[in-house]
Parts: structure tokens; sequence; C-alpha cells
């Protein structure tokens, strides 16, 4: 796990996330909550892949469902929503988080990166991105957004990494396709465009 | 033969859309007015509904409408309805549907719905079910009596209802790893003289079996979202394939298939799960006519293991006779299947296993497919074949040793060749390579020099080395393929396959870039949407896709290739087999000089109509396909055909792994510390695309061997495991760091671009793998059970009793 992400942010995103999938809302549990009375800010300013967002949240909203569901970033995938999977993956200051076990409240001032936000501004596809396309790493694609949001910061922290640093730092992403050789392929790939 | 495209990597087309998010899947779409629907399931496993009250929840801000079975129409059981009324069979059933204009909105006004339930006996475990005044899992008999036959694996199972119970002490018997005396079973087959082959046994071998049901964990699950225009349905769902799913949909609608439309680029997974249509898309279609409005039904990951079907669990019982040669005379095998609420049960393609793997002089399959109030049971990545294959393994490895042969060598002598009986009616392969395959295997794994060697033990670690083999009919014939050539010189290659990820739907389309010899760049491959026109194809189901459609793609493809040759010889003079074809143009094969370009004949084409560009078409094309030529009719050269190539008997896909583990006697814990997995799946057509498959379905394996199941609460026959991390499929830690993979490479003959899948034997044989090498770790003993878990183990090393019941299914 990167040390930038604390074991005690970790677990209590992970209790979020648990309580909203028992109450079977989960995703939408902000929506649910926002006819409450309670007085909090609602228009955030959010940085999200380097363009400022001003965004209507509601109390208890993910950032997963604010990013698809307000900023139309559909990129990140909601398959498991209690932090299990990794699909949802983005980055915050440049660290993999789980985006439906994050509040959107909790992240102003935060650099927020999606996988719409990787390529660059000429268009240009990232290392990772590359790297997993010449691996042919996906299969389904529908954890892809989340692999490749794993490896991308992994290789920022850590530009040359062993195929078994590469591994430990994937391993928080469920592959139901079992890609998971080709994924590490696609990072290590990634890792020597990069060098 | 030297092909252009066949056994070449490229980069499909959809690969870039998956690395930047811009690949789409149903919950991505939301149009204009979309409004949300969420499901009442149901909270008890067996029953039927007496009343619902919706008043309250109607009466809230922003709830739309409901929708319950009153709405549809009438379902008889078994058949897995849309929504329950008459029969309640498992918890976590749809009941009723309720939209509103948010999710949220959705989610709440469930809590105000009352639903009064008239409550029924249930049954979790099969074989309660089949002991005389057990319970039943449906009032009308407890198991599927069953009127088709599984040719097409993904096919729903149909059938009525049928009674069987056996006295108590045969069920006893049978639960002690014993064959059951004079009891009645469902249905079976049987070839060979049983008792002459066991006669000329030299070893015998009789034990008893167990495997789990294990959920499909689809990491999209089945959301669905439709609309309605004009009396057509525009259907946004997660599937294998628009063919197989259109017409099951349209019924499922009231509408003709004409009038649907089913957007589908990208799945999210389906492994068998979504190889047909299913009831909560009938949902989604019927709840948007009744609102006049698009409605998304969105599926949680939770409601995924409740009502989004598993593999069905196996009770068995297995006997063996292997002569002292090491050929396999006999098998005579019985088979209780766990078929859920649907029936679904897969004994017949696990004995065919059998027949095709240790090809038997004799067989006999017994089997019951017996209800139980658990989760809908559906088609699952080598259904029967693999969980067959996790079973039988060690069982054959212990009459291996019991004649001192090595375990490897056991296979290669009764492996499967091109002339080798299958299946209980013995009939033909196309042809197989397994003898091969083995021998590639042995090489690269140097398994004669590991399997020799002591198994030397670290501290509490003991290795255990293992070999399986996986199969699985891998191939088809009778669907069409649907090729186009616009005046702008582009190939347009249309394709009705579903997208798994397997890229074989574009894989296959090279077949047709094969026979036209024309340059990749030029092809854009047509897929996902019923409007872009799409032939008949087959479901991405059942490893037959790169066997089924590059025979499709090739015989469309030498249509428009006769059609460009009629046209040059229309303009130059002489035959048309006076021309040639290359670098996209079509020529006089004397004189190049006298020719012209694609794109110049598909101007042509479309002057000349007719059959030249799809006004008119074969009468032996599909529906379906007949629609989409319609569609392209005058839009250039068409070229279109059905697939009545010659096939001989079964085209298998065949697979051999072997493995080296390591299992720690103190936790429990297995690690896999090397695998490789040599397919025979004849001519390569796609590496990349192969050692995804090989290595993808040997992640597979490994959860079947170590983790994956369906537990059930048996005082409530509530599920216990609805998460990822409960059921549970591999982590990226659960696996070897480096897999290797490989293939024999020799062409079938009744596929002129030489291929067959091998997407679901690559589970089978690594599975096999990992049960083989358990079994040798711990000096040959047999656990007769998948998934072998660590508390399976530590209880063995402990001497401890074990925590299941012996033949227990479903249970903790």
């Amino acid at each position: 796990m990167n040390p930038k992400l604390s074991r005690r942010r970790f677990i209590k995103g992970v209790i979020y996330s648990s309580a909203a999938a028992a109450s079977g809302a989960g995703y939408y549990l902000a929506s649910a909550q926002s006819a409450s009375n309670t007085v909090v800010e609602r228009l955030l300013s959010l940085n999200v892949n380097g363009r400022t967002r001003l965004v209507d949240v509601a109390p208890a909203e993910t950032l997963a469902f604010t990013l698809r569901n307000k900023l139309g970033l559909t990129g990140l995938k909601v398959a498991c929503n209690r932090g299990e999977c990794g699909a949802c993956t983005v980055l915050l200051d440049d660290i993999s988080n789980y985006s439906c076990s994050v509040l959107t409240h909790t992240v102003k001032g935060r650099q927020i990166t999606t996988v719409e936000g990787l390529r660059s501004e000429s268009g240009q596809l990232s290392a990772v991105q590359q790297g997993f396309i010449e691996e042919l790493a996906p299969q389904c694609g529908f954890c892809t957004p989340g692999q490749v949001m794993a490896a991308t910061a992994l290789l920022r922290a850590n530009p040359n990494p062993t195929r078994e640093e590469a591994r430990q730092a994937l391993a928080g992403n469920l592959c139901r396709c079992g890609a998971y050789d080709h994924y590490l392929n696609g990072t290590m790939r990634a890792a020597e465009l990069l060098s | 033969m030297t092909f252009m495209h066949i056994g070449k990597n490229f980069v499909p087309p959809d690969v870039e859309g998956k690395v930047t998010g811009d690949a789409k899947y149903v919950e991505d779409f939301q149009p204009e007015g979309l409004v949300y629907a969420r499901l009442l399931t149901s909270p008890m496993p067996s029953g039927r509904v007496r009343s619902i009250d919706a008043s309250e929840a109607l009466r809230m801000d922003g709830v739309l409408g409901i929708l319950t079975a009153d709405d549809l129409p009438p379902s008889t059981a078994p058949a897995d309805p849309m929504l329950a009324i008459e029969d309640v069979t498992y918890v976590g059933q749809p009941i009723l549907a309720i939209a509103a204009i948010s999710d949220a909105i959705a989610e709440n006004a469930i809590e105000r719905i009352s639903v009064e339930f008239e409550y029924r006996e249930f049954v979790t475990d099969p074989l309660e079910s089949l002991v005389e005044g057990g319970p039943n899992a449906y009032p009308d008999g407890n198991h599927l009596q069953q009127t088709n036959s599984l040719e097409d694996e993904n096919a729903t199972i149909r059938g009525g209802f049928g009674t069987i119970k056996w006295p108590a002490s045969e069920v006893e018997r049978f639960r002690n790893g014993q064959e059951p005396r004079n009891v009645e079973f469902a249905d079976g087959w049987t070839y060979g003289d049983l008792d002459a082959a066991f006669a000329e046994s030299t070893v015998i071998v009789e034990e008893s079996f167990v495997t789990a049901g294990t959920p499909h964990h689809c990491m999209e699950p089945r959301s669905s979202m439709a609309y309605w225009e004009n009396g057509k349905c525009y259907f946004h769902a997660s599937t294998q394939s628009q063919s197989s799913v259109n017409e099951g949909l349209a019924a499922m609608l009231g509408i003709d298939p004409a009038n649907l439309c089913i957007i589908n680029e990208n799945t999210g997974g389906g492994f068998g799960s979504k190889g047909t249509s299913y009831p909560t898309m009938g949902i989604t279609g019927q709840f948007s006519r009744l609102l006049n409005r698009p409605v998304q039904l969105r599926i949680t990951r939770e409601e995924e293991y409740y009502l989004g079907v598993g593999r069905p669990g196996m009770q068995g019982w297995v006997k063996t006779g292997v002569r002292a040669d090491g050929t396999v005379a006999a098998v005579d095998v019985i088979i209780i299947s766990d078929g859920g609420p649907t029936g679904r049960n897969s004994a017949s393609s696990s004995a065919q296993h059998i027949s095709v793997v240790y090809t038997p002089d004799a067989m006999r399959l017994r089997n019951i497919p017996v209800f139980t109030n658990t989760a809908p049971r559906g088609a699952q990545r080598g259904p029967g074949q693999n969980e067959m294959s996790a079973a039988i393994a060690p069982i054959m490895d212990k009459a291996a040793r019991q004649l001192g042969l090595d375990r490897a060598s056991f296979r290669r002598i009764n492996a499967p060749h091109s002339e080798s009986p299958v299946y209980e009616h013995q009939g033909p392969v196309t042809s197989a390579y397994m003898a091969e395959a083995i021998d590639k295997a042995s090489a690269m794994f140097n398994w004669p020099e590991r399997e020799a060697a002591p198994r030397q033990r670290n501290g509490s670690k003991v290795r255990g080395l293992g070999v399986g083999m996986g199969y699985h009919s891998a191939g088809g014939r009778g669907y069409d393929g649907l090729v186009r050539i616009t005046p702008d010189g582009k190939i347009h290659l249309h394709s009705g396959v579903g997208n798994l990820g397997t890229y074989s739907y574009a894989g296959t389309t090279r077949a047709a870039a094969e026979v036209l010899q024309c340059h990749w760049e030029s092809c854009e491959i047509v897929h996902g949407n019923t409007d872009q026109h799409l032939p008949h194809s087959s479901t991405q189901g059942g490893s037959n896709t790169i066997f089924t459609h590059t025979r499709t793609n090739w015989v469309a493809a030498e249509d428009a290739v006769v059609k460009l040759k009629e046209i040059a010889a229309g303009e130059f003079g002489g035959a048309a087999d006076d021309y040639s074809i290359a670098d996209e143009r079509v020529f006089k094969t004397a004189d190049s000089n006298q020719g012209m370009s694609y794109a110049e004949a598909a101007a042509k084409a479309i002057a000349l109509g007719g059959r030249f560009s799809g006004e008119e078409y074969p009468e032996d094309i599909h529906p379906i396909t007949q629609r989409a030529v319609q569609g392209l009719a005058g839009s250039g050269l068409i070229g279109v055909a059905k697939d009545n190539l010659p096939q001989r008997g079964i085209a298998p896909g065949l697979m051999v792994s072997m493995a080296e583990i390591e299992v720690d006697l103190e936790t429990g814990k297995m690690e896999i510390l090397d695998y490789i997995g040599i397919a025979d799946c004849g001519t390569i057509i796609h590496p990349q695309g192969l050692s995804q498959q090989i290595n993808g379905g040997a992640v597979w394996g490994f959860g079947m061997a170590g983790s994956e199941r369906h537990v059930y609460d048996p005082q409530n026959a509530l599920p216990a495991n609805l998460g990822l991390y409960q059921a549970k499929l591999p982590t990226m830690l659960d696996v070897p760091a480096k897999m290797a993979s490989g293939a024999v490479d020799l062409p079938d003959p009744s596929n002129p671009a030489g291929g067959r899948g091998v997407g679901e034997p690559s589970q089978g044989s690594a599975v096999a793998a990992i049960t083989s090498a358990i079994a040798d770790a711990l000096d040959g003993h047999l656990f007769n059970r998948v998934p072998v878990t660590p508390d399976m183990i530590v209880n063995l090393a402990s001497d401890n009793e074990q925590a299941t019941k012996q033949l227990a299914l479903n249970t903790f």
C-alpha cells in the first residue's frame, strides 16, 4: 500500500462503503439524503484532470457518483461499490483511491485525476495506456480504467518497479477475466516506455 | 499455409477505448429523460405472493410507477419468470420493479411497499430433497424433467416437473461414497459393454465427489436500459451476442425481432451468464414501454449474487476401471445436479468430458437435476466439463499410481486423437492433437525430471505437481457471414458476435480479410448495434467463436470475391475464373493491367444491383441476416453467405496444464509456484488473444480449485457470500507472477482458417492441474471436493474431522 494512503483513511472509506452497501443504496446514497435539512456547503470547487469544476454535491455523495453522474466522467466503473474491486480507482494527488469509498466533500483542494485525464494535451496516450495496448492487457475492459490508474500511480511514485513491486501495486484491482499477467506485462512495458 | 492476417497480432479496434475510458457500457448511457428502476426482491426462499400494496410508494414525489407480474405475460414454472408471483423460488428473486426520477427515490420507495407472502418449505441441498419425505423446491416436484437436449450449452433448459425420491438408506449410502442400489434416475446415457470393460480392468477406483456451485462475478452487473421510438425498442444490454439475445428478448417484449435494436459494443464479462436474454432485460423493456420513458434498471453487485445465475453444483459417484496397459476401460458415473430453481444442469457435458479426455471404451451416466431454492443456475465457462475436470483428475491420478504409471504418460496413453470416437454416440471429432499438447507441455515444464524428483518439505510447506486436461466442444456451423465493400474502398466486416473481451469478434473477421487479400487498414469492423446491420451469429460462448466465425467470415468473403471477379469479367471479358485478386484489385490473371480496384468494383456492384449489391440474397440465410442485407442493399458490393462448409463431427477445444504448488500445512494456504498451459486449438488465429484466454482461464481454474463457491445458510436459505471477496475470485496475488502458455498450432481440417476455440478448456485443465497437485502434495490424499479451502488442509494435517459433511452441498 502506498504510504500516503493512510490505513486510517482507507478504513474510514471502507466503513462508509460497507454501510452504504448494507443499506442497498450505496452509490446513490447521497441523493437519498439530500432531501434532509442539514445545512452543508453544496457548491464545491473540484480540481479534476487539471480543470476547476464547480459541482453541486450532496452531503454524503461519493466521488464515484459525482464524477460519473455530475461530471460525465464515466471512464471509472462502479463494479462493487464497496471498496473491493478497484474498478473505480482514481488518483488523489497522484495516489490511487477507490472513488466509491471517498466522499466528494473530503477531496476539496486535491488534484483529482481520472482515466480521462491521462492523455497529453495533444491527445497522445500515456505510457500506461500505450503499454496496455501493446500487451493487449484488457479483456472485457470493465476493470481496465482502474488498472490503468493503479499502474499510473505506481509509475509516478516508482518509475522503475520490479515485476513483484508492480504485482503488489496492482493487487487491489480485481479482474474477473483473469488478465493479471497481461496487466503486469503492460505495466512493465509502460515503465520501459517511460525510460 | 502462409497467411497475411491469421496468426498475427493486431490492435483490436475496441482496446484503445478500454484504456482511455471511452468504451461505453450499459450504465454509461444516460439519455435525456432517463428514469431509474429498482427491484423489490423476495426476502424468502419459497412461497407465493398473496398481495402487493404499493399505494404509499406511488404517492411519493418522483415515483413514476410500478411493474408487477400482473403487467406481464404469464409465466409457467419452472421457467425463470421476469417477476415472480405464483412461484417465488429463491431469496432475492424479483417481485416487482418501481421507477422514479432518481435511483435514490426508487430505492427509498421500495421501503414503502408492502408485500404479503405465503410461505412454503424449501431446500438448499439436493440430497435432502432426494430423501423420501424431504422438502421440494416447488410444490409440483423436485427435479426437472428435461425436454430439450443440451447441444447448445447456452440454451435455456426447458422441461416440466418430476418427482424422484430415494430411500433414506440409499441417500446415506450415496453420501458415504457408495453406489446407491435400485434407485430411480431422471436421465442418462450409456455406450459400450460396461460389465465386460470393468472385467478387463486391472485397477478399479471408486470415489465420490462434490463440486460447488459458483457465481460468475462478471465485473459489469447485468444492468440494462431501454427506450421506445415509434414502436421499436432500443435496448442497451450487457450480453454475449446480438443474435442469441434478439429473439428471446423480442419474445419477452411481445414484439417482432425486427422491432428490436440491441446496442452492446462492450460487455463487462459474461462467462455464460449473459449468453441469451435474461429476465431482468424483459423487466426493463416492458417497464420502459409502460412508462413511455427511457428506463435504466441498475443491478447492484449484491443483486448479482441473488439473481445473476451461477454454475450448478454436483454431488457424484464415479467408478473407473483401468487396464494393466494404462488404457481406461470403463467409467460409470452418477451425478446429482443442483439445478437451483431453473433446473439448469451440466451432467451430460460433465460425463462427455470424461469420454473425450480419457476415451474409455465403455461408459454410463445416470443423473438427476434436482431443484433447490438457491440462485438460478445457468451456463458458466466450460459448463460441466470444467467441474468434472476438477473432480476426476486426482481420481485418475490414483488409478495411474496404482498401476505404477507416470501421470502425464497415463494421460498420453488415453489422449484423444483425430480418429477417437467421443461422446455417448461415439462420433468423430474434426481433429485432435492432445498427445502433441502433452508432449509440448512436458518438455516446456520439464515434467519427467520434476515428477521424478523427491518432494522436499520446506518447514510446514509441502510441494506438489499436477497435470490436468481440459475439453470443450469448440465450434458450430450454420451461421451467416456478411461483408461489404463500399465505393470509397472501405471493407466493412459485419459481426453479430458479442464482445466479451476475447477479441474473437475482431479476430474472426480477419478470416474475411484473408480471403479478400486486403490490407487490415482498409477494413472496418461493424458490430455492437443491430441497426448497423449485423448477420446471424452465434453467442460468444461455448469457446465456439473462433471456429464458427472464421468460417462465416470466410464464406462471406468468398462470396464477395466471386462477385468481384464476375464484375471484372463483365467489364474486361472472359470468365470469372480468369481473374485473380491482390492488393485490393481484381484483375485478369493473364494481364494484371486489365482490372479494377475494389472501390471501382463496389461502384459497379451498386450500378448492377441484384445480388451484387444485396437487393437479392441467398434463400438459406437467417431472417436476422436477411434484414441486415436489406438494410445495406444498394450501398456497396455485398458478400453474404450461410456457412455450409462440411464439418466432420465435434470440433474439440483441448488444453493441457501443468502446475507446481506449495501447500502450508499450518495455515492451509496454497501457493501456485509455476504454471503452464498448452492448447490444442488448431491454427493460432490471434496469438495475444490466445495467451489471454489460456492465462485468464487458468485464473478461473485457480479460483475453482481453491476458493470459489456458493454457500447458503441452511436455516433460511440465505446466501452467505454476497461480495467479491466472499465467493471468492482470485486476486493478482493468488496467481503466479509469470505464467507460460503455448499451443500445438496444427490446423483443423474442418476450418479453412484452421482454428478452434479454447476459452473454456483453459479453466478445466488449470483446475485439474491444481487438484492433481494438491493430492500429490498430500501423499495422494483425495478431498474429492472443490474448492479445497485452507480449513480442509489444516483439518487434514491436524487429524481433525472435516467441517463439511461428506457429499453435502451449499452448506458451511
